[in-house]
């Protein structure tokens, strides 16, 4: 939070461009697809796994959309959100069954199933990119404009389905008996057995809605890019789990917040944004991303909250002998 | 009669956990169930609570009716609960929602109700007279309150029968007291409450009758009037035991460790002590005395802000706890479970760990030969029971983990030995095995320093007891000339 308002504040102060709502707007456009990603992996890091494969899960989701939706003759967006979150569940079951059915921890499991996919999407579409999307799915919906000084200020589509989805994740996990049975599970998965949830039921729960995410995430990007190429997200789930992370979620379970995952993917657009605007050349990114997440997590209220349980931790530890 | 069980068998692949025990609760009453590690006591808990399946032939009555077919949820419906050891609590969630998880069961998904968990939690520790804040995270809490929200979370149901699993073994004297009110409060309730307890004093004090279980066999039931801890003790283990004050005066010995005004602030000041040749000192006092900061600074984890350490008449510079092993000192800690031992890697690589520079061969790799040469040593000396050196650590009993993490410490050859807590989750017939061993190096010239919140451990194995409380050493007694009972009522104070 701090880090993000520091950060605001010297591009604020640095750049004349940053603080207008032209930019802002745009910052939100952009980073859409990965704030519906956050709320998804956000569900299954509560629950105590981990998901690798979102990301390219959601390319093969957006290929067999586009083949769906054509043998339906055309669809619209009804259709493209049921569809695509019929895909995207399916895959994240698919996940589920291997964790849970097997008994494989869920980073194994999602790095093989990343590699399946993504082979998989390789080799059935041969690399090639799908720009015949129908119309629906293509036409920028404009939600919100402003003319100011600086050009049009906008809001789209992808902007509102976040908002949406956003605020469904949040209600799950809050509000739901079902959502305190993930949090309970991550916490203590022993625990949670024991006191009779339905384990089985949570691994689903979990990857079959990080599943419809990424189906919804992946309808986003298509929308947002104008076309269906296959290789267009991979690499994103490092990207979007440090963000996650970042944002407070804690890896092994029990802990994390949508507002910290919100922020957290708004940290790293708002780095990227900011290196653009102060000219910064493009090959740098990567390299200060890192440095700025490294940085945050160490500065961040989690950061000195482990700090704290380390120098605690003797108390802890006498939890568990004997 | 509550429970009655009869004839109750149980079979692991041809072991026998149980063998024809019998059993019974009367409502309301708090009943011991004893016996040492691996006793059939958790296996007759899990029968019960309908995790196992008893072999056929065991009559089980609850309230006079069959229970046929239990399952862990006809148990609890029964009005069954089983508090583990491990407490299975949530940490990351608030005290409240803990306490009415129970709300967020069942049923079809709906609403969460944070109100009415509220609502639940707050009547049900003022029920218990204890009074911790309804939003705290569990994880921030202290053991004894997690144990206490684990109660509070068995007495949500209609609950008439509790098993508590070793709940005191973390506690101290007066957090176990608060806790043992709280069992009679349940009794006085109409709860039966069912207690497994290393700890023989509070079995005796707090339960009615004690069931006692050796090797899978019914030993008896016997009521605790008129039991003493040395009777039950030989009714557990089947072995006699003698216990003598072993307290004698070894001032003619070279001192080897000597403490001047040790100070770090916040966790102690002003220690002053000495430990010669061949004497065990024990320190004493209640939890957070500072008992276990004292002993990290003197095995280097933590530096102090003053005061000086000599060992052997030489001033010490401890930087780190590497210093402190080459020059002899060795602190067995009281948390072997996570810090004393690499769990799962093999008997034979724990015990090594701290020694592996001395077990170095030609072109300097480590030589298997002298590893296993100084393995079969310890293992021999200390009589540890093992299967293969090559075990994982984690198959070992209690006791005879500790005893491993003694060998590992032993190996180091050290002047000086710090042994924290040893026999926390031990069971008593281990308990003296590790005695004799600390007796033995004390008589080979070794200079013991024996950390204990249980009065009887240190005044039958200690020369000379120092008490500690709130960070200083505050008086010391000599086993022998003071009667325990005094000791007690000084440090329970």
């Amino acid at each position: 939070m701090v880090v993000i308002a520091l950060m605001c504040l010297f591009l604020a102060l640095t750049t004349d461009t940053f603080f207008t709502l032209v930019n802002l707007f745009d910052l939100l456009n952009i980073s859409a697809v990965n704030v519906i990603f956050a709320a998804g992996l956000l569900v299954v890091l509560i629950a105590g796994g981990i998901d690798i494969s979102f990301a390219v899960a959601a390319s093969v989701v957006q290929y067999l959309t586009a083949l769906t939706v054509g043998h339906l003759g055309g669809g619209n967006w009804a259709v493209g959100f049921l569809v695509a979150g019929f895909y995207g569940f399916a895959l994240g079951a698919v996940n589920a069954t291997l964790i849970w059915r097997f008994r494989i921890i869920s980073i194994v499991v999602t790095i093989a199933t990343f590699n399946l996919f993504f082979g998989a999407l390789m080799f059935f579409t041969q690399g090639v990119s799908i720009y015949d999307l129908p119309d629906w799915w293509l036409d920028r919906i404009i939600l919100f404009e402003f003319d100011t000084a600086n050009g049009f200020a906008e809001l789209t589509l992808p902007v509102a389905v976040m908002a949406a989805v956003v605020f469904a994740t949040w209600f799950l996990i809050r509000r739901t008996t079902l959502g305190r049975q993930l949090y309970a599970m991550g916490d203590n998965m022993e625990g949670a057995r024991r006191i009779g949830i339905n384990i089985a039921g949570m691994h689903y729960l979990a990857y079959g809605w990080m599943g419809v995410m990424a189906g919804i995430a992946g309808l986003m990007q298509a929308h947002y890019a104008q076309e269906v190429v296959p290789n267009a997200m991979y690499g994103r789930e490092l990207e979007v789990l440090a963000a996650v992370v970042l944002g407070g979620a804690r890896l092994g379970g029990g802990r994390g917040t949508l507002l910290g995952a919100f922020l957290g993917v708004m940290l790293v657009a708002i780095t990227q944004n900011g290196l653009n605007l102060l000219g910064v050349s493009p090959y740098a990114f990567k390299m200060i991303v890192g440095a700025v997440i490294l940085v945050a997590i160490t500065l961040s209220g989690s950061g000195v909250g482990n700090l704290l349980a380390g120098a605690m931790g003797r108390d802890k530890r006498r939890a568990v002998a004997t | 009669m509550l429970l009655e069980l009869r004839n109750v068998s149980k079979v692991f692949g041809g072991v026998r956990a149980l063998q024809s025990v019998s059993f019974d609760v009367a409502p309301g009453e708090v009943l011991c169930l004893a016996g040492e590690n691996g006793c059939g006591k958790s296996t007759l808990i899990k029968i019960i609570s309908g995790v196992y399946r008893p072999e056929p032939g065991a009559e089980m009555l609850f309230d006079g009716k069959p229970m046929e077919g239990l399952t862990p949820g006809m148990a609890r419906s029964l009005g069954i609960q089983v508090i583990w050891q491990d407490l299975a609590l949530f940490p990351e969630m608030t005290v409240a929602e803990n306490i009415a998880f129970e709300r967020n069961l069942g049923g079809r998904p709906r609403l969460v109700d944070y109100g009415a968990m509220r609502k639940i939690a707050a009547e049900m520790l003022e029920r218990l007279g204890v009074g911790i804040d309804l939003d705290t995270p569990v994880r921030e809490l202290s053991i004894a309150q997690r144990q206490i929200v684990a109660i509070c979370r068995a007495l949500i149901a209609e609950t008439r029968l509790v098993f508590m699993d070793e709940p005191t073994a973390s506690l101290s004297q007066s957090e176990t007291d608060a806790l043992l009110a709280i069992v009679r409060r349940l009794s006085a309730d109409g709860i039966a409450v069912v207690f497994v307890s290393h700890r023989l004093a509070e079995v005796l004090e707090v339960c009615s009758r004690v069931t006692v279980l050796r090797d899978g066999r019914y030993v008896g039931t016997f009521p605790t009037e008129g039991m003493t801890q040395t009777r039950l003790t030989e009714l557990m283990t089947g072995q006699t035991f003698d216990q003598d004050v072993r307290a004698a005066d070894r001032t003619a010995n070279p001192v080897v460790l000597e403490v001047e005004g040790l100070t770090r602030r916040g966790d102690y000041q002003d220690v002053s002590l000495t430990v010669r040749r061949g004497e065990v000192v024990g320190i004493t006092g209640r939890l957070g005395a500072g008992r276990t900061e004292l002993a990290l600074s003197l095995f280097g984890m933590t530096r102090p802000d003053a005061g000086t350490i000599k060992l052997n008449g030489q001033p010490l510079r401890l930087r780190s706890n590497r210093d402190a092993i080459d020059a002899g000192i060795a602190y067995v800690s009281e948390d072997r479970l996570s810090l004393g031992l690499v769990q799962p890697q093999s008997i034979a690589d724990n015990t090594v760990i701290p020694v592996l520079d001395r077990l170095l061969g030609p072109a300097r790799l480590l030589s298997e030969r002298k590893k296993s040469t100084l393995v079969g040593e310890w293992i021999k000396r200390l009589a540890v029971k093992i299967g293969r050196p090559e075990d994982p650590v984690n198959t070992l009993s209690g006791g005879n983990q500790q005893r491993i993490v003694l060998a590992k410490w032993l190996a180091t050859e050290p002047k000086v030995l710090i042994l924290d807590s040893p026999t926390v989750g031990v069971d008593v017939g281990a308990r003296a095995g590790i005695f004799a061993i600390v007796h033995k190096l004390a008589e080979e010239g070794m200079a013991i320093l024996l950390i204990s919140d249980e009065i009887p451990e240190v005044y039958f194995n200690c020369d000379r007891i120092l008490h500690m409380r709130d960070g200083r050493l505050i008086d010391e007694y000599l086993p022998g000339t003071v009667p325990m009972g005094r000791i007690e009522s000084q440090v329970h104070a």
